[in-house]
């Protein structure tokens, strides 16, 4: 049997690779649930944290899953919830305007004052 | 700047280890291939319950039976940061999943193999899980961060999975003589299907490698696969058991185990949907889904309904 082999790796099928394919039949006409970021303090004293983000219909939801998907093994204490659509970010490509003035300033960091080594407790 | 700067400048980050954030800029085929290969990945963890959970009411003892659970219930998870990292790339869950239950989209055939007996669930364990974890270790360095971040947390998780199965064959092996044959029988089943996991040989390949040069994998099919087949020949004999392969042998130059040929026609029979459970798995998963329908209607009407509430008492 001549089967023609093509590399994919593990976890990388190409596309087509089915016989059995068939045509999408279902619709995708239900409402889905929006996206929800989830953060989460691990320990008190902690900050929140971005966990990951899930699918709910609504806050309490959310957070009930947000419990038992990133949760399992104690990971956290506390844990927030915001809508996806609710969180605004920084463009990346401004990325060079936006943080680079603060690359020339040295004279912020502790490190850039030469003192004797007399000088204790600074 | 051109598509070909942009290329450039995208390839040097690359090579200098940044990893690639969903906002920035990407080539379409990086885009493409990181959605194909993690939603395989998550639909993978999807599939990959039902060999599973099919033993979940017939474990041995409360013990196992909890253990399984929560392997389940952690594949659940696996599944489910994975969709989310799939879905930074631009695709919606809907359509992950639609792509699922149709068939369009695959997962790793392993799955397509029928769990016969409780050792399975040991078998598995150590060797599917095993095999995985090999992957999955080398994606926790992968160039997209979101898939990045996803496997390394799912690492954290999964070695849990590898040792239970291990010490549940270990168990067997100590066992009866019917319930050392069963875990013999169990690692000759899976022995072959573990080593296809990670995919055709290096050189059968014609195509160039861009996985590689993007460094969404760092190791080649070949060199995951040896690794496997290393650890696991050493493996094997704290278990008094033996792997399916007259051919495994140690090699002094290579300083590797030798291994003999995996049957590649039954390889791309599994893969193009020929296995002895393809579709008894969709089958599974469409039905899941179909029944789960009003449920999720339900879920929304309330929401929508409370959300409501709230207005009017604001008004």
């Amino acid at each position: 049997m001549n089967i023609l082999i093509k590399k994919f790796y593990y976890g990388d099928i190409p596309d087509g690779a089915s016989e059995n394919e068939k045509p999408n039949t279902h619709k995708l006409s239900e409402t889905s649930w929006p996206l929800w970021e989830v953060f989460m303090r691990s320990k008190q004293g902690l900050d929140h944290k971005h966990a990951g983000s899930l699918h709910a219909a609504d806050a309490q939801m959310a957070i009930e899953n947000a419990r038992d998907v990133y949760t399992r093994r104690q990971e956290g204490i506390s844990i927030w919830v915001v809508e996806s659509k609710y969180i605004h970010a920084s463009n990346p490509d401004d990325s060079e305007m936006f943080y680079e003035p603060s690359e020339d300033k040295v004279y912020r960091h502790p490190t850039f004052y030469d003192l004797p080594d007399e000088v204790k407790h600074m | 700047m051109s598509i070909h700067d942009l290329e450039l400048a995208f390839q040097d980050k690359i090579d200098n280890e940044i990893k690639i954030e969903p906002k920035d800029w990407m080539p379409e085929a990086y885009r493409k291939t990181n959605l194909r290969q993690i939603s395989q990945h998550a639909h993978s963890e999807i599939v990959g319950m039902l060999p599973e959970g099919n033993w979940i009411s017939r474990a041995p003892s409360l013990k196992r039976k909890a253990i399984l659970i929560a392997k389940v219930q952690d594949e659940a998870g696996h599944g489910l940061y994975l969709y989310a990292a799939a879905e930074t790339l631009g695709m919606s869950r809907d359509q992950l999943v639609e792509d699922l239950n149709s068939g369009k989209a695959k997962y790793s055939s392993i799955f397509n193999y029928p769990t016969l007996t409780w050792a399975d669930m040991g078998a598995v364990g150590w060797l599917v899980d095993g095999a995985a974890i090999l992957n999955q270790v080398m994606l926790c360095r992968t160039s997209y961060g979101p898939y990045a971040r996803a496997m390394v947390r799912i690492c954290k998780e999964e070695s849990f999975h590898q040792r239970q199965g291990f010490e549940s064959l270990l168990v067997l092996s100590k066992g009866t003589k019917e319930q050392r044959e069963m875990c013999q029988d169990a690692i000759n089943r899976w022995w072959w299907p573990s080593l296809m996991m990670f995919g055709p040989k290096d050189s059968e390949s014609t195509n160039s490698d861009q996985s590689m040069k993007w460094k969404i994998k760092r190791k080649t099919n070949d060199e995951l696969r040896q690794n496997f087949v290393d650890m696991i020949a050493e493996q094997i004999k704290l278990l008094g058991m033996t792997l399916p392969d007259p051919n495994l042998k140690w090699n002094e130059n290579r300083k590797h185990y030798d291994f003999g040929e995996i049957n590649w026609e039954e390889f791309w029979n599994v893969v193009k949907g020929n296995g002895p459970c393809n579709k008894q798995r969709l089958a599974a998963r469409n039905k899941a889904h179909d029944e789960g329908a009003w449920v999720r209607a339900a879920a929304m009407a309330y929401a929508e309904k409370r959300k409501n509430k709230l207005k009017t008492k604001a008004a």
